[in-house]
């Protein structure tokens, strides 16, 4: 058989690092706004009274999730995507032109629809539901880019050379299929202009009401994180952990069971984020049951990374880059166990609508989520742009930095959701509500301020790594051998 | 098996999506064969109302304000009776929330006023010292989007069958009409005498001068969907 080294090419892969370096930064530097302006009010004026409706917490507040979400995280996945697809299915973008082009064509709409997005939601135009908030003609865009991203997946398999898909193309496909299927079901709405012919052409009225809007939003609300915080960045750890230790994943069979797991139960367990609401009492039974079930897929990966280290702990010490990825599989089981506590009924009827649930959510995307897209630029950057990574010990700082702004996140928002949650439902000696609402918000602000401070952290160190990308990219060139032979195995270069 | 589908990337995804989407045919089409019936008291939003409710959304205040309340003493006694399904038969889309960062506001109100509303959403630490909710000027001078309201009014009455013009069952006996104008002069006509009514309990010179000029300014829509929220 012909066996010719294969170059790759990485074009694709770099425009969409940068935009998530950049991404980052602005979804990042919202989430620190308001964070100050939950502890300290003034801030939703910052700009003056003028521009106070677009620098209010309400209408920022969808912009960093959706920024952070489908901004940040959603560029990480393919900016990893068009870099490992290629490497584990051994060929190259450039023996295609068609998926070349399909590729950039898909990076370009990508930056057209964040523009549409970020003044869409700053003038308010919005469907209100959580992580679904674009009006249906940026719903439409962003299903062509998916769709362009199947044909990018599933062309590249198409021609591929390695016969076997590795683990990681596993979960990006599940990351495709899942999303894709969600995000049509959940946004389902009716264009008001077309059936009235008068008013706003923006506007849409949702297919669902009431509860069962309610069911299908966190049907896809909770799977939206499966799937675009879990799968996807499952297979960057499967991909990158390897790849940078030199160990082999510890086991294939963990791999195999954690993987169809998570794909059975995780839909399931929508149910927890509707306890105790209108919805039938035995769906929400099934959301908690499921959820608890949940931690075994969820630990199955992040055992099998963990032990991917058995014997050369000391890579842990020696090296930054280790270091992020350790850190992140260790969230991911600290949140995946935190999950599942808040979705037994009596735990969450203390947690639900408190702090916690943003602690929760802020311990997986700043502790597994961000910091395993930070070391996979930090593994792609030296081999896409050929040059070394500029400051090991930037990236030394960055990690303390950012898991002190962890650290700091997490505790405040548990007190802060707990002592919350208690207030409420606390009685007096004559059975009455022993506080008024007011009481339970004035009690937050040393936690909202350690909160903000921890979120400030962790955006320095965005900074810092934005820096030290930056010095990478510009920085002299070393020419590195990254050839591989195309009859290599996928994890074998 | 598995191994057989990973060299087999199309079974692969029929599977995987089998799989994933199991869960969804079993957890939520029975709910959706069962169409949701309102509760006998739940009317449709007028086009004020409907336009408040829009400035609701607009400005993200189910990022803080839940709309659901649970079954917990706790909860009733801060905030009225809990929520049943029925009563959220018209909300397209519904508006529980996910966080209080702010009171529940399912029943709103039965226990504010216009007036209320007024002095709050101008400047909300000087009706509840501690707060942290910004304060709403902007939507003194904004004015209120009737059109695409009554758009969506037209849009779920001959999509959906949401029944304006008919007789609404309420729990006193006498049955309600809400009205659905036959164009979007009347609704605009309409909105304009809800709101009337509106700013009559209102201080503010200029919305009431924007008011009898024929304009509605955002807060009077607004004010008027809080306070159909019971």
């Amino acid at each position: 058989m012909e066996n010719r080294p294969l170059e790759y090419d990485y074009t694709v892969a770099k425009w969409f690092m940068i935009a998530t370096i950049l991404l980052g930064l602005v979804g990042m530097l919202i989430g620190v706004i308001l964070a100050w302006q939950l502890a300290f009010p003034s801030v939703n004026t910052m700009l003056g009274e003028g521009l106070a409706e677009y620098t209010a917490f309400g209408r920022l507040r969808p912009l960093h999730t959706d920024s952070m979400a489908y901004g940040f995280t959603v560029s990480g996945i393919m900016a990893t995507w068009y870099y490992v697809g290629q490497r584990v299915l051994k060929v190259s973008m450039a023996e295609s032109p068609f998926l070349m082009f399909v590729g950039k064509l898909q990076f370009i709409l990508y930056v057209i629809i964040v523009a549409a997005v970020v003044v869409s939601l700053l003038l308010g135009l919005t469907t209100s539901k959580e992580y679904a908030e674009f009006e249906w003609p940026i719903d439409i865009g962003i299903v062509v880019i998916w769709v362009m991203w199947g044909i990018s997946i599933f062309g590249l398999i198409g021609i591929r050379r390695e016969k076997s898909m590795y683990i990681s193309i596993w979960y990006y496909i599940a990351c495709f299929v899942a999303i894709a299927m969600l995000y049509l079901f959940n946004n389902m709405e009716v264009p008001t202009y077309f059936v009235a012919g008068v008013g706003s052409v923006w506007h849409s009225v949702s297919m669902y009401a009431g509860t069962n809007d309610a069911l299908v939003q966190w049907w896809f609300g909770h799977n939206a994180v499966a799937f675009v915080f879990t799968t996807p960045i499952i297979a960057m750890i499967y991909y990158f952990l390897p790849k940078e230790s030199g160990q082999a994943v510890y086991s294939y069979k963990l791999s195999l069971l954690s993987f169809w797991g998570l794909m059975f139960v995780y839909l399931w367990a929508g149910g927890h984020h509707l306890l105790f609401s209108t919805v039938p009492d035995w769906m929400q039974t099934m959301g908690s049951v499921f959820s608890i079930i949940l931690i075994l897929p969820s630990w199955g990966s992040a055992i099998n990374m963990l032990l991917t280290m058995k014997g050369e702990w000391q890579q842990v010490a020696s090296s930054p880059l280790i270091k992020f990825m350790i850190l992140a599989s260790t969230f991911y089981m600290f949140s995946t166990l935190e999950g599942p506590i808040q979705a037994i009924k009596s735990v969450n009827a203390l947690a639900h609508f408190t702090d916690w649930i943003v602690g929760h959510v802020h311990d997986g995307v700043l502790g597994w989520v961000a910091f395993m897209i930070f070391a996979s630029l930090f593994h792609m950057a030296p081999r896409i742009f050929k040059r070394e990574i500029y400051s090991k010990s930037l990236m030394n700082t960055q990690f303390w930095i950012q898991t002190l702004g962890v650290v700091l996140y997490f505790t405040s928002m548990w007190i802060a959701g707990i002592t919350q949650g208690m207030m409420w439902r606390a009685h007096d000696e004559f059975g009455n509500l022993a506080y008024s609402f007011i009481d339970t918000v004035t009690v937050l602000h040393p936690y909202y301020t350690i909160r903000a401070v921890g979120g400030t952290l962790y955006l320095v160190g965005v900074f810092i790594f934005a820096y030290n990308m930056y010095k990478t990219m510009t920085g002299a060139s070393r020419e590195v051998d990254e050839s591989e032979m195309q009859n290599a195995s996928p994890m074998g270069a | 098996m598995f191994h057989w589908l990973e060299k087999h990337p199309f079974f692969f995804t029929v599977v995987l999506f089998v799989t994933v989407a199991f869960a969804g045919l079993v957890e939520a089409l029975p709910n959706f064969a069962e169409q949701s019936r309102p509760t006998i008291g739940t009317k449709p939003y007028t086009t004020l109302e409907l336009a408040g409710r829009h400035v609701y959304i607009k400005n993200s205040c189910n990022a803080c304000h839940s709309q659901l309340i649970r079954p917990f003493k706790s909860e009733t006694d801060r905030y009225g009776s809990y929520s049943l399904s029925g009563e959220y038969a018209y909300d397209r889309p519904f508006l529980w929330g996910s966080k209080r960062t702010g009171p529940d506001l399912m029943r709103i109100g039965n226990v504010r006023t216009t007036d209320w509303h007024e002095n709050h959403m101008w400047d909300p630490s000087a009706v509840v010292p501690g707060t942290v909710m910004p304060a709403y000027k902007w939507m003194f001078t904004n004015a209120a989007d009737l059109d695409t309201a009554y758009a969506e009014m037209v849009t779920v009455n001959k999509v959906f069958n949401v029944p304006y013009n008919k007789p609404i069952p309420m729990k006193d006996g006498e049955p309600k009409v809400v009205k659905m104008a036959a164009d979007v002069a009347g609704a605009r006509a309409e909105a304009l005498a809800d709101a009337k009514v509106i700013a009559a309990s209102m201080k503010n010179q200029d919305v009431k001068d924007a008011v009898a000029a024929g304009k509605v300014p955002e807060i009077v829509a607004l004010i008027a969907y809080l306070n159909s929220l019971k």
